[in-house]
């Protein structure tokens, strides 16, 4: 398993987020999170790739329990797996190119960059977008520009928290297809979104598990949704 | 090169990659620049300080220690002769190399500076002065004052023991006092580019969040930091020295003005010390950098 939730229970602020959550996802497996807005999905994600612990169970990611994890062990951890926000997260100094090679820089492989990102902008959508800073990107490059981000490392896992959050239905359909086709390259693709046709419209193109967090507590969700 | 000492010039020379990853902070830029090269400015006048008094010490020292006064105050008519009985006795003292009485011209001119020039030296009652210098081990001091009261019962050995000492001893303070100024400099460098350095990191948090978010490490984070610092440090000080360079050079010379603090300057080799400040700076930014930015970055997760 690349991630596995026991019995996980997440705290803040005196109240109880969720408890008693399980989830396992193998490799090559896709899944969408769904649920009401503060149900936890964000920090359902973060427990999954290692920027919150849990407060009680245990979450292992790679096989490593996330709370024995060194400070550099999690750094290690993120490179193994692609994060994509809603609100993407940029270096809004440096351009496209830059921000999209930013996890090979951090790991010291910055030369690796050169026809790789080529190849990774021209996927995306965005070669012409290149030089530009994110500011002057649109919302779907946005996204676009932080999923390219996510994936040049060849990461196992991509985690995506409401990536089409703040795009039209046409560039939401294009995110989507990118993210099947990442996982048809064996990558696991765990997406977190309230938007219940985008889950409609993956079915078709790929064989996903669908959860829903509520009332504190992860159900695998009906194909009715 | 061994992995470790390589490590160790990474860390002092940062990543030019991770540098281009925190934008550019103006404040906090010129707050370093500026403080470095006061900080030097400083440095040069506590180093030219200490070293002056390095000097002064190792002078009075070596000079007081070597020769002593023998004063003979008598009537005109018998002051020749205690004179000659005097420098009789010096030469067959044991540890004095020589004894001279000193000439009219060279009292007059130990008295200038309270009488000022043209002093009548030979018309006033003023005793007759005899330079002693020594050898070997030296005299006996005691022996010697006995044998003077025995023959020469106007004489006075003033061996300079009693206003040496507290001169070396307060040029030694003064020489200390300069190298703790250096250290105050130091600290008070390390202080200020600490306050700088997490200004920097406070103000870039959101650029920590996302380079982290892409599997930075702290080390990595850090030598962004470092790495800015360092070289801001560095180019400050530099430019605090050349200034303070300048300044002491234009300062009065010794050989014109006289007096001790003429001689504060640099002298042949010591000007060699002005170029280790703007490494020095450099040094002490990277450790304070480096530690305020690992506490900052375990502080914000």
């Amino acid at each position: 398993m690349v991630i596995e939730l026991d019995k996980v229970a997440y705290s803040y602020g005196g109240g109880e987020l969720f408890s008693d959550l399980s989830l396992t996802m193998a490799p090559g497996s896709f899944h969408f999170l769904t649920g009401p807005s503060g149900a936890g999905k964000t920090t359902l994600l973060k427990l999954c790739y290692g920027e919150l612990t849990a407060t009680a169970g245990q979450a292992r990611i790679f096989g490593q329990d996330s709370r024995t994890l060194s400070r550099d062990q999690v750094a290690m951890v993120r490179r193994r797996i692609g994060v994509v926000h809603q609100d993407c997260q940029f270096l809004d100094h440096l351009s496209v190119a830059e921000n999209v090679a930013l996890p090979l820089a951090v790991s010291g492989r910055a030369s690796e960059a050169g026809q790789n990102l080529s190849d990774l902008l021209a996927w995306v959508g965005l070669t012409g977008q290149a030089a530009q800073r994110p500011p002057e990107l649109s919302g779907g490059e946005r996204q676009r520009a932080a999923l390219a981000r996510a994936v040049i490392m060849s990461p196992d896992v991509i985690i995506a928290d409401e990536p089409t959050g703040n795009i039209d239905w046409e560039m939401s359909q294009r995110l989507l297809r990118l993210l099947v086709e990442l996982n048809k390259m064996g990558k696991t693709v765990f997406v977190a979104t309230h938007d219940l046709n985008l889950i409609r419209a993956a079915k078709s193109q790929v064989s996903a598990r669908i959860l829903r967090l509520k009332d504190r507590r992860l159900q695998v969700a009906g194909v009715d949704l | 090169m061994s992995l470790q000492l390589r490590h160790s010039l990474s860390l002092m020379t940062g990543d030019k990659q991770a540098d281009r990853s925190v934008p550019p902070t103006g404040f906090t830029a010129w707050l370093t620049l500026f403080t470095a090269a006061a900080m030097a400015f400083l440095a040069v006048f506590a180093l030219a300080l200490s070293t002056a008094t390095d000097r002064l010490a190792d002078r009075w020292a070596a000079e007081l220690a070597r020769t002593s006064t023998l004063r003979i105050s008598a009537p005109e008519d018998q002051m020749a002769a205690q004179t000659a009985a005097a420098i009789r006795l010096l030469e067959t003292t044991p540890g004095v190399a020589e004894a001279r009485p000193l000439t009219d011209e060279e009292q007059r001119t130990l008295l200038e500076p309270w009488f000022g020039p043209d002093l009548p030296v030979e018309t006033l009652p003023i005793p007759r002065l005899i330079e002693i210098i020594e050898e070997g081990e030296g005299y006996d001091p005691t022996g010697l004052r006995a044998r003077l009261q025995a023959e020469v019962p106007g004489a006075v050995l003033d061996d300079h023991t009693r206003w040496r000492e507290p001169l070396v001893e307060a040029a030694n303070r003064l020489r200390l006092l300069g190298w703790v100024s250096i250290a105050l400099i130091a600290a008070s460098t390390g202080a200020m580019i600490t306050l700088a350095a997490q200004a920097a990191l406070s103000a870039n948090a959101q650029v920590i969040r996302v380079m982290r978010l892409v599997g930075a490490t702290d080390e990595y984070i850090a030598s962004a930091f470092v790495r800015r610092f360092t070289i801001r440090a560095f180019n400050g000080a530099f430019v605090g020295v050349v200034l303070g360079g300048i300044g002491i050079l234009f300062l009065p010379d010794t050989e014109v003005a006289g007096g001790f603090l003429t001689g504060l300057g640099f002298q042949g080799g010591e000007w060699i010390w002005l170029l280790l400040v703007p490494p020095l700076a450099a040094m002490v930014a990277f450790l304070a950098t480096w530690a305020a930015a690992l506490r900052n970055l375990r502080e914000q997760s």
